[in-house]
Protein backbone atom coordinates (compact mmCIF):
# COMPACT_ATOMS: atom_id res chain seq x y z
CA UNK A 1 0.00 0.00 0.00
CA UNK A 2 2.11 2.30 0.93
CA UNK A 3 4.29 1.18 -2.39
CA UNK A 4 1.60 2.88 -4.06
CA UNK A 5 1.37 6.27 -2.21
CA UNK A 6 5.24 6.45 -2.28
CA UNK A 7 4.75 6.23 -6.28
CA UNK A 8 1.82 8.28 -6.44
CA UNK A 9 3.39 10.65 -4.57
CA UNK A 10 6.90 10.36 -6.72
CA UNK A 11 4.56 10.85 -10.00
CA UNK A 12 2.98 14.17 -8.92
CA UNK A 13 5.58 16.24 -7.75
CA UNK A 14 7.76 15.47 -10.87
CA UNK A 15 4.27 16.36 -13.50
CA UNK A 16 3.96 19.77 -10.75
CA UNK A 17 7.56 19.91 -11.33
CA UNK A 18 7.67 19.01 -15.44
CA UNK A 19 4.61 21.67 -15.69
CA UNK A 20 6.44 24.62 -15.03
CA UNK A 21 8.35 23.72 -18.32
CA UNK A 22 5.29 22.78 -20.50
CA UNK A 23 3.60 25.93 -19.14
CA UNK A 24 6.89 28.29 -20.78
CA UNK A 25 6.60 26.12 -23.79
CA UNK A 26 2.82 27.00 -24.26
CA UNK A 27 3.38 30.64 -23.45
CA UNK A 28 5.66 31.00 -26.01
CA UNK A 29 3.51 28.66 -28.39
CA UNK A 30 0.10 30.85 -27.97
CA UNK A 31 1.79 34.22 -28.21
CA UNK A 32 3.52 33.29 -31.57
CA UNK A 33 0.58 31.48 -32.72
CA UNK A 34 -1.58 35.01 -31.91
CA UNK A 35 1.17 36.87 -34.03
CA UNK A 36 1.01 34.95 -37.00
CA UNK A 37 -1.52 37.35 -38.37
CA UNK A 38 0.45 40.53 -37.99
CA UNK A 39 3.55 38.67 -39.26
CA UNK A 40 1.97 37.69 -42.65
CA UNK A 41 0.52 41.39 -42.67
CA UNK A 42 3.63 43.42 -42.47
CA UNK A 43 6.43 40.84 -41.88
CA UNK A 44 9.94 42.05 -41.16
CA UNK A 45 8.37 45.96 -41.78
CA UNK A 46 6.63 45.19 -38.29
CA UNK A 47 10.07 46.16 -36.54
CA UNK A 48 11.55 48.28 -38.72
CA UNK A 49 8.23 50.61 -39.48
CA UNK A 50 7.60 53.51 -37.50
CA UNK A 51 4.20 54.40 -38.14
CA UNK A 52 1.55 53.24 -35.55
CA UNK A 53 -1.96 53.81 -36.86
CA UNK A 54 -4.74 51.55 -35.14
CA UNK A 55 -7.63 53.21 -37.33
CA UNK A 56 -5.61 52.62 -40.86
CA UNK A 57 -4.85 49.28 -39.83
CA UNK A 58 -1.14 50.11 -40.11
CA UNK A 59 0.91 48.62 -37.43
CA UNK A 60 4.86 49.60 -37.42
CA UNK A 61 6.70 48.54 -33.98
CA UNK A 62 9.86 50.47 -34.40
CA UNK A 63 8.63 53.47 -32.24
CA UNK A 64 7.99 51.18 -29.31
CA UNK A 65 10.81 48.96 -29.65
CA UNK A 66 12.84 52.14 -29.63
CA UNK A 67 11.40 53.77 -26.33
CA UNK A 68 12.05 50.57 -24.56
CA UNK A 69 15.52 50.40 -25.54
CA UNK A 70 16.37 53.96 -25.02
CA UNK A 71 14.30 54.62 -21.62
CA UNK A 72 16.07 51.10 -20.45
CA UNK A 73 19.54 52.71 -21.89
CA UNK A 74 18.34 55.81 -20.16
CA UNK A 75 17.85 54.01 -16.69
CA UNK A 76 21.41 51.75 -16.62
CA UNK A 77 23.56 55.10 -17.15
CA UNK A 78 21.62 56.54 -14.63
CA UNK A 79 21.33 53.52 -12.04
CA UNK A 80 24.42 51.89 -12.60
CA UNK A 81 27.56 54.37 -11.14
CA UNK A 82 24.58 54.93 -8.68
CA UNK A 83 24.12 51.37 -7.56
CA UNK A 84 28.26 50.56 -8.00
CA UNK A 85 28.71 53.63 -5.54
CA UNK A 86 25.44 52.21 -2.84
CA UNK A 87 26.76 49.13 -3.09
CA UNK A 88 31.06 49.93 -2.67
CA UNK A 89 29.73 51.90 0.56
CA UNK A 90 27.78 49.32 1.78
CA UNK A 91 30.14 45.95 1.71
CA UNK A 92 33.30 48.90 2.31
CA UNK A 93 32.67 51.82 3.71
CA UNK A 94 29.62 51.89 5.77
CA UNK A 95 30.03 51.51 9.95
CA UNK A 96 29.69 48.02 10.93
CA UNK A 97 25.99 49.06 12.78
CA UNK A 98 25.13 50.63 9.74
CA UNK A 99 25.51 48.60 7.41
CA UNK A 100 22.53 46.11 8.22
CA UNK A 101 19.68 48.91 8.75
CA UNK A 102 20.80 50.34 5.66
CA UNK A 103 21.38 46.94 3.83
CA UNK A 104 17.90 45.86 4.94
CA UNK A 105 16.00 49.27 3.92
CA UNK A 106 17.45 48.86 0.36
CA UNK A 107 16.34 45.69 0.25
CA UNK A 108 12.61 46.54 1.48
CA UNK A 109 12.66 49.01 -0.77
CA UNK A 110 13.07 46.53 -3.83
CA UNK A 111 10.07 44.86 -3.11
CA UNK A 112 7.92 47.95 -2.91
CA UNK A 113 5.35 47.31 -6.37
CA UNK A 114 6.68 49.45 -9.48
CA UNK A 115 3.44 50.90 -9.33
CA UNK A 116 4.23 53.23 -6.81
CA UNK A 117 6.89 54.14 -8.17
CA UNK A 118 4.76 55.31 -11.32
CA UNK A 119 2.01 56.92 -9.07
CA UNK A 120 4.89 59.10 -7.31
CA UNK A 121 6.68 59.68 -10.40
CA UNK A 122 3.28 61.17 -12.20
CA UNK A 123 2.57 63.21 -9.46
CA UNK A 124 6.12 64.53 -7.82
CA UNK A 125 8.44 64.20 -10.71
CA UNK A 126 6.91 65.12 -13.59
CA UNK A 127 6.34 68.36 -12.63
CA UNK A 128 10.06 68.99 -12.18
CA UNK A 129 10.58 67.87 -15.32
CA UNK A 130 8.20 70.06 -17.10
CA UNK A 131 9.53 73.08 -14.91
CA UNK A 132 13.38 72.48 -15.95
CA UNK A 133 12.24 71.01 -19.92
CA UNK A 134 9.25 72.57 -20.59
CA UNK A 135 6.75 70.85 -22.63
CA UNK A 136 4.59 68.30 -21.13
CA UNK A 137 6.78 66.57 -18.39
CA UNK A 138 6.10 62.92 -19.81
CA UNK A 139 8.11 61.38 -22.21
CA UNK A 140 11.52 59.46 -22.74
CA UNK A 141 13.73 61.11 -20.08
CA UNK A 142 11.39 61.10 -16.70
CA UNK A 143 10.47 57.48 -18.00
CA UNK A 144 14.12 56.38 -17.67
CA UNK A 145 14.63 58.57 -14.61
CA UNK A 146 11.54 56.87 -12.49
CA UNK A 147 12.85 53.55 -14.03
CA UNK A 148 16.53 53.73 -12.57
CA UNK A 149 15.38 54.73 -9.59
CA UNK A 150 12.58 51.57 -9.54
CA UNK A 151 15.86 49.31 -10.05
CA UNK A 152 18.28 50.71 -8.03
CA UNK A 153 17.38 48.96 -4.85
CA UNK A 154 17.62 45.32 -6.72
CA UNK A 155 20.67 46.35 -8.31
CA UNK A 156 22.63 47.50 -5.57
CA UNK A 157 21.33 44.73 -2.90
CA UNK A 158 22.73 41.92 -5.72
CA UNK A 159 25.54 43.75 -6.69
CA UNK A 160 26.61 43.87 -2.95
CA UNK A 161 25.78 40.42 -3.03
CA UNK A 162 28.03 39.67 -5.21
CA UNK A 163 30.74 42.00 -3.85
CA UNK A 164 30.64 40.40 -0.19
CA UNK A 165 31.52 36.54 -1.70
CA UNK A 166 34.92 38.14 -2.02
CA UNK A 167 36.60 36.17 0.77
CA UNK A 168 38.24 38.84 3.40
CA UNK A 169 41.72 37.09 3.16
CA UNK A 170 42.00 38.48 0.06
CA UNK A 171 41.32 41.86 1.44
CA UNK A 172 43.04 41.06 4.16
CA UNK A 173 46.23 40.14 2.44
CA UNK A 174 46.07 43.44 0.20
CA UNK A 175 45.58 45.97 2.84
CA UNK A 176 48.67 44.54 4.79
CA UNK A 177 50.58 45.27 1.26
CA UNK A 178 49.87 49.02 2.43
CA UNK A 179 46.39 49.03 -0.14
CA UNK A 180 43.90 52.07 0.11
CA UNK A 181 40.11 51.29 0.20
CA UNK A 182 39.98 52.18 -3.60
CA UNK A 183 43.29 49.47 -4.38
CA UNK A 184 41.19 46.66 -2.85
CA UNK A 185 38.02 47.77 -4.44
CA UNK A 186 39.68 47.63 -7.76
CA UNK A 187 42.38 45.18 -7.50
CA UNK A 188 40.51 42.70 -5.40
CA UNK A 189 37.14 42.74 -5.01
CA UNK A 190 35.89 43.83 -9.08
CA UNK A 191 38.70 41.10 -10.32
CA UNK A 192 37.15 38.86 -8.14
CA UNK A 193 33.40 39.49 -8.36
CA UNK A 194 33.20 40.89 -11.79
CA UNK A 195 30.87 38.05 -13.47
CA UNK A 196 28.50 38.47 -10.70
CA UNK A 197 28.43 42.12 -10.83
CA UNK A 198 27.89 42.49 -14.36
CA UNK A 199 25.62 39.57 -13.83
CA UNK A 200 23.70 41.39 -11.50
CA UNK A 201 23.66 44.17 -13.63
CA UNK A 202 22.41 42.63 -16.55
CA UNK A 203 19.57 40.89 -14.67
CA UNK A 204 18.49 44.49 -13.39
CA UNK A 205 18.52 45.36 -17.36
CA UNK A 206 16.50 42.19 -18.13
CA UNK A 207 13.56 43.29 -15.27
CA UNK A 208 13.60 47.05 -16.44
CA UNK A 209 12.98 46.04 -20.22
CA UNK A 210 10.12 44.72 -19.04
CA UNK A 211 8.84 46.60 -16.56
CA UNK A 212 5.03 47.85 -16.97
CA UNK A 213 3.83 50.32 -14.15
CA UNK A 214 6.33 52.14 -13.57
CA UNK A 215 6.57 53.89 -17.10
CA UNK A 216 3.04 53.30 -18.16
CA UNK A 217 2.10 56.30 -15.95
CA UNK A 218 5.03 59.20 -17.21
CA UNK A 219 5.58 57.58 -21.02
CA UNK A 220 2.53 59.29 -22.84
CA UNK A 221 1.90 56.55 -24.90
CA UNK A 222 2.75 58.33 -28.47
CA UNK A 223 4.28 56.56 -31.15
CA UNK A 224 6.60 58.72 -32.41
CA UNK A 225 10.36 58.64 -32.64
CA UNK A 226 11.62 62.08 -31.62
CA UNK A 227 15.04 63.41 -31.18
CA UNK A 228 14.37 65.30 -27.90
CA UNK A 229 14.10 63.02 -25.08
CA UNK A 230 11.88 64.89 -23.37
CA UNK A 231 8.86 64.28 -26.00
CA UNK A 232 6.18 62.10 -25.26
CA UNK A 233 7.09 58.61 -26.05
CA UNK A 234 5.89 54.70 -25.80
CA UNK A 235 7.44 51.81 -24.81
CA UNK A 236 6.54 48.09 -25.61
CA UNK A 237 5.20 47.35 -21.66
CA UNK A 238 3.59 50.77 -22.16
CA UNK A 239 1.37 49.77 -25.97
CA UNK A 240 -0.10 46.70 -24.38
CA UNK A 241 -1.00 48.08 -21.16
CA UNK A 242 -2.55 51.06 -22.88
CA UNK A 243 -3.94 49.23 -25.84
CA UNK A 244 -5.17 45.91 -25.12
CA UNK A 245 -8.61 46.62 -23.92
CA UNK A 246 -8.88 48.98 -26.82
CA UNK A 247 -7.81 46.68 -29.23
CA UNK A 248 -11.48 46.21 -31.86
CA UNK A 249 -9.71 44.06 -34.60
CA UNK A 250 -7.86 41.04 -35.18
CA UNK A 251 -4.95 42.54 -36.43
CA UNK A 252 -4.56 44.99 -33.82
CA UNK A 253 -4.93 42.28 -31.26
CA UNK A 254 -2.32 40.21 -33.38
CA UNK A 255 0.23 42.97 -33.38
CA UNK A 256 -0.32 43.48 -30.02
CA UNK A 257 0.26 39.94 -29.39
CA UNK A 258 3.37 40.47 -31.66
CA UNK A 259 4.55 43.02 -29.48
CA UNK A 260 4.33 40.82 -26.66
CA UNK A 261 6.34 37.85 -27.91
CA UNK A 262 8.86 40.31 -29.25
CA UNK A 263 9.06 41.52 -25.49
CA UNK A 264 9.23 38.12 -24.19
CA UNK A 265 12.21 37.09 -26.52
CA UNK A 266 13.98 39.83 -25.62
CA UNK A 267 13.67 39.65 -21.72
CA UNK A 268 14.36 35.94 -22.03
CA UNK A 269 17.62 36.34 -24.39
CA UNK A 270 18.82 39.23 -21.53
CA UNK A 271 18.25 37.13 -18.26
CA UNK A 272 19.07 33.89 -19.44
CA UNK A 273 22.89 35.83 -20.54
CA UNK A 274 23.09 36.96 -17.49
CA UNK A 275 22.13 33.74 -15.44
CA UNK A 276 24.04 30.84 -17.50
CA UNK A 277 26.93 33.25 -18.64
CA UNK A 278 27.58 35.62 -15.69
CA UNK A 279 25.68 33.92 -12.37
CA UNK A 280 26.33 30.16 -13.39
CA UNK A 281 29.64 30.04 -10.91
CA UNK A 282 28.25 32.38 -7.89
CA UNK A 283 25.29 30.47 -8.00
CA UNK A 284 26.53 26.68 -8.15
CA UNK A 285 29.69 27.78 -6.45
CA UNK B 1 52.93 65.02 -5.46
CA UNK B 2 54.17 61.17 -4.61
CA UNK B 3 52.76 57.87 -5.84
CA UNK B 4 51.68 57.20 -2.37
CA UNK B 5 50.05 60.74 -2.23
CA UNK B 6 48.36 60.17 -5.28
CA UNK B 7 46.89 56.92 -4.05
CA UNK B 8 45.62 58.35 -0.99
CA UNK B 9 44.14 61.35 -2.72
CA UNK B 10 42.21 59.08 -5.46
CA UNK B 11 40.98 57.11 -2.55
CA UNK B 12 39.30 59.63 -0.64
CA UNK B 13 37.91 60.61 -4.47
CA UNK B 14 36.35 57.45 -4.50
CA UNK B 15 35.23 57.27 -1.05
CA UNK B 16 33.57 60.36 -0.70
CA UNK B 17 31.92 59.57 -4.97
CA UNK B 18 30.58 55.97 -3.42
CA UNK B 19 28.94 57.65 -0.48
CA UNK B 20 27.53 60.72 -2.11
CA UNK B 21 25.79 57.77 -4.62
CA UNK B 22 24.48 56.30 -1.69
CA UNK B 23 23.17 59.22 -0.07
CA UNK B 24 21.54 59.92 -3.14
CA UNK B 25 20.07 57.10 -3.78
CA UNK B 26 19.23 56.84 0.01
CA UNK B 27 17.39 60.11 -0.24
CA UNK B 28 15.56 59.38 -3.45
CA UNK B 29 14.11 56.49 -1.94
CA UNK B 30 13.31 58.35 1.34
CA UNK B 31 11.39 60.80 -0.89
CA UNK B 32 9.38 58.66 -2.27
CA UNK B 33 8.32 56.32 0.90
CA UNK B 34 7.77 59.57 2.75
CA UNK B 35 4.95 60.66 -0.25
CA UNK B 36 3.90 57.60 0.17
CA UNK B 37 3.28 58.05 3.71
CA UNK B 38 2.22 61.56 3.84
CA UNK B 39 -0.38 61.37 1.26
CA UNK B 40 -1.19 57.74 2.47
CA UNK B 41 -2.03 58.63 6.24
CA UNK B 42 -4.17 61.89 5.05
CA UNK B 43 -6.31 59.83 2.59
CA UNK B 44 -6.93 56.83 5.02
CA UNK B 45 -10.33 57.14 7.07
CA UNK B 46 -13.05 55.36 8.07
CA UNK B 47 -14.58 55.69 4.52
CA UNK B 48 -12.31 53.62 2.54
CA UNK B 49 -12.96 50.51 4.22
CA UNK B 50 -17.02 51.01 4.59
CA UNK B 51 -17.91 52.03 1.10
CA UNK B 52 -17.38 50.54 -2.65
CA UNK B 53 -16.60 52.82 -5.61
CA UNK B 54 -18.43 55.68 -6.24
CA UNK B 55 -18.41 58.46 -8.97
CA UNK B 56 -16.10 61.52 -8.35
CA UNK B 57 -17.18 64.27 -6.35
CA UNK B 58 -19.25 61.89 -4.69
CA UNK B 59 -19.44 61.39 -0.50
CA UNK B 60 -19.08 58.48 -0.10
CA UNK B 61 -16.57 56.49 -2.17
CA UNK B 62 -14.10 53.92 -0.87
CA UNK B 63 -11.88 51.08 -1.35
CA UNK B 64 -14.17 48.51 -0.23
CA UNK B 65 -14.56 46.65 -3.65
CA UNK B 66 -10.79 46.75 -4.04
CA UNK B 67 -10.10 45.53 -0.75
CA UNK B 68 -12.38 42.49 -1.07
CA UNK B 69 -11.42 41.96 -4.36
CA UNK B 70 -7.75 42.25 -3.93
CA UNK B 71 -8.35 39.70 -1.19
CA UNK B 72 -10.02 37.12 -3.32
CA UNK B 73 -7.82 37.39 -6.27
CA UNK B 74 -4.55 36.65 -4.08
CA UNK B 75 -5.84 34.30 -1.68
CA UNK B 76 -7.47 32.26 -4.62
CA UNK B 77 -3.89 32.46 -6.32
CA UNK B 78 -2.08 31.67 -3.48
CA UNK B 79 -4.09 28.71 -2.13
CA UNK B 80 -3.57 27.23 -6.04
CA UNK B 81 -0.07 28.63 -6.69
CA UNK B 82 1.55 27.79 -2.93
CA UNK B 83 0.78 23.40 -3.28
CA UNK B 84 2.07 23.62 -6.36
CA UNK B 85 4.59 25.46 -5.51
CA UNK B 86 5.69 23.27 -2.63
CA UNK B 87 5.46 19.62 -4.64
CA UNK B 88 7.00 20.84 -7.64
CA UNK B 89 9.94 22.21 -5.09
CA UNK B 90 9.69 18.82 -3.68
CA UNK B 91 10.28 16.99 -7.12
CA UNK B 92 13.74 19.30 -7.60
CA UNK B 93 14.97 18.70 -4.17
CA UNK B 94 14.17 15.03 -3.58
CA UNK B 95 13.80 13.39 -6.71
CA UNK B 96 15.48 15.39 -9.36
CA UNK B 97 17.82 16.52 -7.37
CA UNK B 98 21.04 16.77 -9.69
CA UNK B 99 19.82 15.36 -12.71
CA UNK B 100 19.50 17.92 -15.95
CA UNK B 101 15.89 17.86 -15.73
CA UNK B 102 15.53 18.74 -12.48
CA UNK B 103 18.35 21.77 -13.65
CA UNK B 104 16.10 22.92 -16.52
CA UNK B 105 13.59 23.28 -14.61
CA UNK B 106 15.37 24.98 -11.83
CA UNK B 107 17.33 27.36 -14.77
CA UNK B 108 13.75 28.68 -16.61
CA UNK B 109 12.19 29.02 -13.11
CA UNK B 110 15.05 31.21 -12.22
CA UNK B 111 14.02 33.21 -15.63
CA UNK B 112 10.52 32.92 -15.57
CA UNK B 113 10.97 34.98 -11.90
CA UNK B 114 12.19 38.16 -13.54
CA UNK B 115 10.09 37.80 -16.85
CA UNK B 116 7.97 40.74 -17.75
CA UNK B 117 4.89 40.44 -16.26
CA UNK B 118 2.65 42.11 -18.71
CA UNK B 119 3.68 39.43 -21.31
CA UNK B 120 1.77 36.43 -18.49
CA UNK B 121 -1.16 38.77 -18.84
CA UNK B 122 -1.30 39.10 -22.20
CA UNK B 123 -0.58 35.08 -22.45
CA UNK B 124 -3.99 34.56 -20.04
CA UNK B 125 -5.81 37.05 -22.10
CA UNK B 126 -5.30 34.68 -25.29
CA UNK B 127 -6.23 31.48 -23.24
CA UNK B 128 -8.86 32.41 -20.45
CA UNK B 129 -10.09 35.49 -21.51
CA UNK B 130 -11.01 35.13 -25.31
CA UNK B 131 -12.73 31.60 -24.31
CA UNK B 132 -14.59 33.09 -21.59
CA UNK B 133 -15.84 36.18 -23.96
CA UNK B 134 -15.27 38.46 -20.95
CA UNK B 135 -12.47 39.79 -18.53
CA UNK B 136 -13.01 37.38 -15.10
CA UNK B 137 -11.50 37.37 -11.68
CA UNK B 138 -10.10 33.71 -12.63
CA UNK B 139 -8.15 35.27 -15.34
CA UNK B 140 -6.62 37.32 -13.16
CA UNK B 141 -6.16 34.76 -10.25
CA UNK B 142 -4.52 32.01 -12.98
CA UNK B 143 -2.52 35.36 -14.25
CA UNK B 144 -1.42 35.30 -10.57
CA UNK B 145 -0.52 31.72 -9.92
CA UNK B 146 1.65 31.38 -12.61
CA UNK B 147 3.43 33.78 -11.58
CA UNK B 148 3.85 32.35 -7.90
CA UNK B 149 4.63 29.08 -8.57
CA UNK B 150 8.18 29.18 -9.71
CA UNK B 151 8.76 31.68 -6.95
CA UNK B 152 7.06 28.84 -4.27
CA UNK B 153 9.21 26.05 -6.40
CA UNK B 154 12.35 27.81 -5.98
CA UNK B 155 12.49 28.74 -2.43
CA UNK B 156 10.99 25.22 -1.59
CA UNK B 157 14.06 23.34 -3.30
CA UNK B 158 16.19 25.65 -1.95
CA UNK B 159 15.04 25.06 1.62
CA UNK B 160 14.63 21.35 1.28
CA UNK B 161 18.22 20.91 0.27
CA UNK B 162 18.95 22.33 3.88
CA UNK B 163 17.47 19.69 5.73
CA UNK B 164 20.40 17.59 6.48
CA UNK B 165 20.87 14.49 4.87
CA UNK B 166 21.54 12.30 7.88
CA UNK B 167 17.73 13.05 9.11
CA UNK B 168 16.33 11.41 5.63
CA UNK B 169 18.96 8.38 6.37
CA UNK B 170 17.63 8.25 10.04
CA UNK B 171 14.24 7.77 9.18
CA UNK B 172 14.83 5.74 6.07
CA UNK B 173 16.35 3.36 8.42
CA UNK B 174 13.71 3.19 10.56
CA UNK B 175 12.05 1.54 7.54
CA UNK B 176 9.68 4.31 6.33
CA UNK B 177 8.43 5.01 2.65
CA UNK B 178 10.28 7.93 0.82
CA UNK B 179 6.96 10.12 1.23
CA UNK B 180 6.71 9.70 5.00
CA UNK B 181 10.05 10.86 5.26
CA UNK B 182 9.49 13.82 2.60
CA UNK B 183 6.13 15.10 4.78
CA UNK B 184 7.30 13.99 8.70
CA UNK B 185 10.83 14.70 8.93
CA UNK B 186 11.75 16.84 5.36
CA UNK B 187 8.69 19.51 5.45
CA UNK B 188 8.87 19.72 9.39
CA UNK B 189 12.81 20.36 8.91
CA UNK B 190 12.61 23.00 6.33
CA UNK B 191 8.75 24.46 7.80
CA UNK B 192 9.97 28.38 8.89
CA UNK B 193 11.77 28.42 5.53
CA UNK B 194 8.63 27.04 3.33
CA UNK B 195 6.71 29.77 5.13
CA UNK B 196 9.30 32.51 4.47
CA UNK B 197 9.27 31.82 0.76
CA UNK B 198 5.07 31.58 1.00
CA UNK B 199 4.92 34.69 2.20
CA UNK B 200 7.71 36.78 0.26
CA UNK B 201 5.73 34.96 -2.68
CA UNK B 202 2.38 36.60 -1.60
CA UNK B 203 4.30 39.64 -0.82
CA UNK B 204 5.42 39.57 -4.83
CA UNK B 205 2.56 38.73 -6.84
CA UNK B 206 0.28 41.10 -4.26
CA UNK B 207 1.83 44.14 -6.07
CA UNK B 208 1.68 43.37 -9.50
CA UNK B 209 -0.54 45.18 -11.76
CA UNK B 210 0.28 44.24 -15.24
CA UNK B 211 -0.82 41.36 -15.34
CA UNK B 212 -4.19 41.73 -13.87
CA UNK B 213 -4.82 44.96 -16.49
CA UNK B 214 -6.80 43.03 -18.75
CA UNK B 215 -7.45 39.62 -16.82
CA UNK B 216 -9.58 40.28 -13.44
CA UNK B 217 -10.01 43.90 -15.18
CA UNK B 218 -12.03 45.92 -12.81
CA UNK B 219 -15.19 46.76 -11.63
CA UNK B 220 -15.93 50.19 -9.27
CA UNK B 221 -18.70 48.00 -7.23
CA UNK B 222 -17.97 45.13 -4.93
CA UNK B 223 -18.26 41.59 -6.63
CA UNK B 224 -17.69 38.14 -4.74
CA UNK B 225 -17.70 36.57 -8.24
CA UNK B 226 -14.55 35.16 -9.79
CA UNK B 227 -16.69 34.41 -12.96
CA UNK B 228 -17.15 38.57 -13.39
CA UNK B 229 -14.45 41.20 -13.62
CA UNK B 230 -13.17 41.80 -9.91
CA UNK B 231 -11.64 44.69 -9.06
CA UNK B 232 -8.09 44.97 -7.32
CA UNK B 233 -6.00 47.10 -5.26
CA UNK B 234 -3.63 47.91 -7.68
CA UNK B 235 -5.74 48.45 -10.79
CA UNK B 236 -7.85 50.58 -9.15
CA UNK B 237 -4.66 52.36 -7.72
CA UNK B 238 -3.84 52.46 -11.11
CA UNK B 239 -7.50 53.95 -12.68
CA UNK B 240 -8.11 56.60 -9.59
CA UNK B 241 -3.97 58.01 -10.04
CA UNK B 242 -4.26 58.53 -13.63
CA UNK B 243 -7.88 60.14 -13.41
CA UNK B 244 -8.28 63.81 -13.68
CA UNK B 245 -10.68 63.90 -9.59
CA UNK B 246 -8.49 65.13 -7.12
CA UNK B 247 -10.68 63.10 -4.79
CA UNK B 248 -9.57 59.57 -6.85
CA UNK B 249 -6.33 60.67 -6.96
CA UNK B 250 -6.67 60.71 -3.21
CA UNK B 251 -8.29 57.40 -2.58
CA UNK B 252 -5.46 56.22 -5.34
CA UNK B 253 -2.74 57.27 -2.49
CA UNK B 254 -4.70 55.79 0.51
CA UNK B 255 -4.21 52.49 -1.78
CA UNK B 256 -1.22 52.57 -2.42
CA UNK B 257 -0.39 53.27 1.56
CA UNK B 258 -2.10 49.97 2.23
CA UNK B 259 -1.03 48.08 0.08
CA UNK B 260 2.79 48.96 0.82
CA UNK B 261 2.18 48.44 4.36
CA UNK B 262 0.74 45.08 3.16
CA UNK B 263 4.21 44.52 1.41
CA UNK B 264 6.33 45.51 3.62
CA UNK B 265 4.79 43.93 6.94
CA UNK B 266 5.08 40.54 5.07
CA UNK B 267 8.75 41.17 4.20
CA UNK B 268 9.56 41.94 7.14
CA UNK B 269 7.65 39.13 8.70
CA UNK B 270 9.52 37.07 6.86
CA UNK B 271 12.73 38.27 7.77
CA UNK B 272 12.24 37.77 11.37
CA UNK B 273 11.31 34.38 10.92
CA UNK B 274 14.55 33.71 9.35
CA UNK B 275 16.35 35.42 11.75
CA UNK B 276 14.63 33.11 14.75
CA UNK B 277 15.80 29.96 12.84
CA UNK B 278 19.25 31.33 12.45
CA UNK B 279 19.25 32.29 16.03
CA UNK B 280 18.72 28.65 16.91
Amino acid sequence: MSNIIDKVFEHSTRIIAFSVLLIVAWIFTVLFQNSLDSMQAFGFDFITDTKWAPNLEKFGALPAIMGSVISTFLAMVLAVPVAIGVAIFLSEIAPEKLKSPIGVSIELLAAIPSVIYGMWGLFYFVPIIRDIFGGLGIGMLTAGIVLAIMILPFMAAVTRDAMDTTPDILKESAYALGGTKWDVIKDIIIPYAKAGIIGSMILALGRAIGETMAVTFVMGNVHKISLAITAPATSIPVTLANEFTEADTELYFSSLFELSFILLLISFTIISIAKFYFLRKTRRA
Amino acid sequence: MTAIEKRMLTNKIVMILSTLSAFIGIAFLLWILSILIINGVSAINWEIFAFEGAPPGHEESGLKHALIGQLIIISTATAIGVPLGILGGTYLSEYGQQSKLANIIRDISDIMMSAPSIVIGSFIYAVVVIPMGHFSGWAGVIALTIIMIPIILRTTDDMLQLVPSTLREAAFALGAPKYKVIINIVYRGAKVGILTGILLGIARVAGETAPLLFTSFNDNFLSTDLNEPMASLTVTMYNYATSPYEDWQNIGWAAAFILSMFILGLNIIGRLLIMTRKGK
